[in-house]
């Protein structure tokens, strides 16, 4: 009876091997982000905490699990506890199939790709019970926002990834990136460049980040879906944002830019003597590119009026997606540059 | 008891939660808690055909029904401010017209199980464990089942275009703004340097 509990438990330990560094990461990143713009800014940011700061993060959590979930009144208790646990699941959950290098996978299936676009849209759920539970109107606003926000662009977004997986012939992510491997030419940043614009540009407005912080905009909706929250259920929606950061730059990064693959690869000497460095490490160097792109984002633009987000979305990066995907259909049927090697 | 593996176990699991969140989306109160149990009864379903080996059908069922159409759903029933009370009242009055459809559809469904499809089913699915499920879909789709997927395409298009006609009330006078103008501002037309005559004080120094 109690075979499969071994691999139950075994599966349980992976999942516990890719969560702790998750969360730890996802508490630094709070801090690179106040570091970061604060130096953009010309300000020091956090510097009390423990030497430079370093210890920020922690003394920000133990001060959230120290205050009291306050339940607004007539709100729908049980949905009220539900949309933050709604919002960080999937983007948990997200992280089973991402591939941190060759056969380095917790979850290696076939529909990989559609499986992300699956959990960005179950998340949508938490941020919308989240806003209608609250039973405040500031709190309904964001979410209407956010939901309308993340659904135009979860659109976008899925026709760059079909131009990913009509280059790669599978959904699997493990395969997108073996299918880059060669050189550094074969990223597919090369061939599929308008799509990382799109991609890049709309995975920003899935996570509801400056300049599309719409959701939260505090000159006119207080913080949006999340108004009502305090304590540890915050802490849920913040930890889910920054999770979700890190994984659209770790997907950028396996999409476009050759995942685990190094980016000496195919030069003659260079890739011999960098051999000994681990995938993973080159995985996490470009991801961490791209989230630090997000931050400088947030430090540059301001933010957009919400009929500028949805224009930009709908009439903008749907009909340029769609026109592009049946050139690039063309371009591989043809076998046309950079397909024909 | 020995011998309920972890599949059955998941089966048994899933088909519950989707009996209970069927029943529930029926006998609820709150229509928001309704449409939230209906997506959790697609949910329970994508996990019953995930364990058929289904998978993109699985996923495709999360991302379609629940990433898009149950959302949709959600809005037009959060925007709806519907009293409970008055709903409740002609309960009894309909009872027996609904317990006849009901037993209706009963016969209709066992008819529909006695056919020969559903006889053949399980060993079509389970023959071999390698197989891509995207692949032979794909496949079959754009090849032997062309017409009949491209056509419901169509009047997916069909649709869509008519929906859009019938909430389209004409082009309305309104002050709207212009973003390509509003892009392709340049300096020039916002701000004009005038030149004003140096002031000069005439009164004398004390």
């Amino acid at each position: 009876m109690l075979d499969w509990l071994d691999e139950f438990i075994w599966i349980l330990m992976k999942i516990g091997f890719i969560l702790t560094p998750l969360i730890l990461a996802v508490a630094y990143t709070t801090y690179a982000e106040r570091k970061l713009i604060g130096y953009m800014q010309l300000r020091v940011g956090p510097n009390r905490v423990g030497p430079r700061g370093w210890l920020q993060p922690f003394a920000d959590v133990i001060k959230l699990a120290m205050k009291e979930i306050v339940l607004p009144s007539g709100a729908s208790k049980a949905l009220f506890m539900l949309g933050p646990i709604l919002f960080i699941g999937p983007s948990f959950a997200a992280w089973a199939v991402i591939p941190f290098d060759a056969g380095l996978v917790l979850a290696d299936i076939n529909v990989g790709i559609i499986f992300l676009l699956a959990m960005t849209s179950i998340s949508v759920y938490g941020i919308i019970i989240a806003g209608w539970a609250s039973n405040s109107k500031y709190a309904f606003l964001g979410a209407l926002r956010s939901a309308s926000q993340v659904i135009s662009y979860e659109l976008a977004m899925g026709f760059a990834l079909v131009s990913v997986l009509m280059c790669a012939n599978s959904m699997n992510l493990g395969v997108i990136v073996s299918e880059q491997s060669g050189s550094i030419l074969d990223w597919y940043f090369i061939p599929l460049f308008p799509m990382l614009v799109v991609f890049w540009i709309s995975g920003v407005a899935e996570t509801n980040r400056a300049p599309f912080d719409l959701p939260e905009g505090e000159s006119e909706i207080v913080a949006g879906f999340h108004v009502e929250y305090a304590g540890m259920a915050f802490a849920l929606f913040f930890l889910a944002e920054y999770a979700n950061m890190i994984l659209v730059s770790v997907l950028t990064a396996l999409l476009f830019f050759g995942g685990w693959l190094s980016p000496f690869q195919g030069i003659p000497f260079l890739d011999d003597i960098t051999q000994w460095i681990p995938g993973t490490f080159w995985l996490l160097f470009k991801a961490s590119f791209f989230l630090f792109g997000l931050l400088w984002l947030r430090a540059t633009f301001p933010r957009y009026r919400y009929d500028q987000i949805m224009r930009l979305g709908w009439k903008v990066f749907i009909p340029v997606t769609l026109v592009w995907i049946v050139v690039l259909a063309l371009f591989l049927k043809l076998q046309w540059w950079p397909f024909n090697g | 008891m020995s011998s309920l593996t972890f599949e059955q176990l998941l089966f048994y699991g899933f088909s519950g939660l989707l009996i209970m969140s069927a029943l529930m989306v029926v006998l609820g109160k709150n229509s928001v808690k309704s449409v939230l149990f209906l997506v959790l009864c697609f949910v329970a379903s994508a996990g019953l055909w995930l364990l058929l080996r289904a998978e993109f059908l699985a996923v495709a069922l999360v991302l379609v029904y629940v990433g898009a159409v149950m959302v949709l759903f959600l809005f037009v029933v959060m925007m709806l401010d519907v009293n409970f009370a008055t709903k409740k009242a002609g309960f009894t009055k309909v009872l027996p017209l609904a317990l006849i459809i009901a037993l209706a559809f009963l016969a209709l469904m066992k008819q529909f199980f006695n056919a020969e499809v559903f006889n053949q089913l399980p060993s079509a699915v389970s023959a071999s464990d390698n197989v891509n499920n995207v692949e032979q879909l794909g496949l079959l789709l754009y090849t032997d089942y062309f017409y009949p997927f491209e056509i419901a395409a169509v009047i997916l298009l069909v649709a869509m275009v008519a929906a859009i006609s019938l909430t389209f009330r004409g082009k309305r006078n309104r002050k709207s703004q212009n973003i390509d103008k509003q892009v392709k501002v340049t300096k020039a037309e916002r701000l004009r340097i005038i030149s004003f005559e140096k002031e000069v004080n005439k009164e004398p120094k004390a």
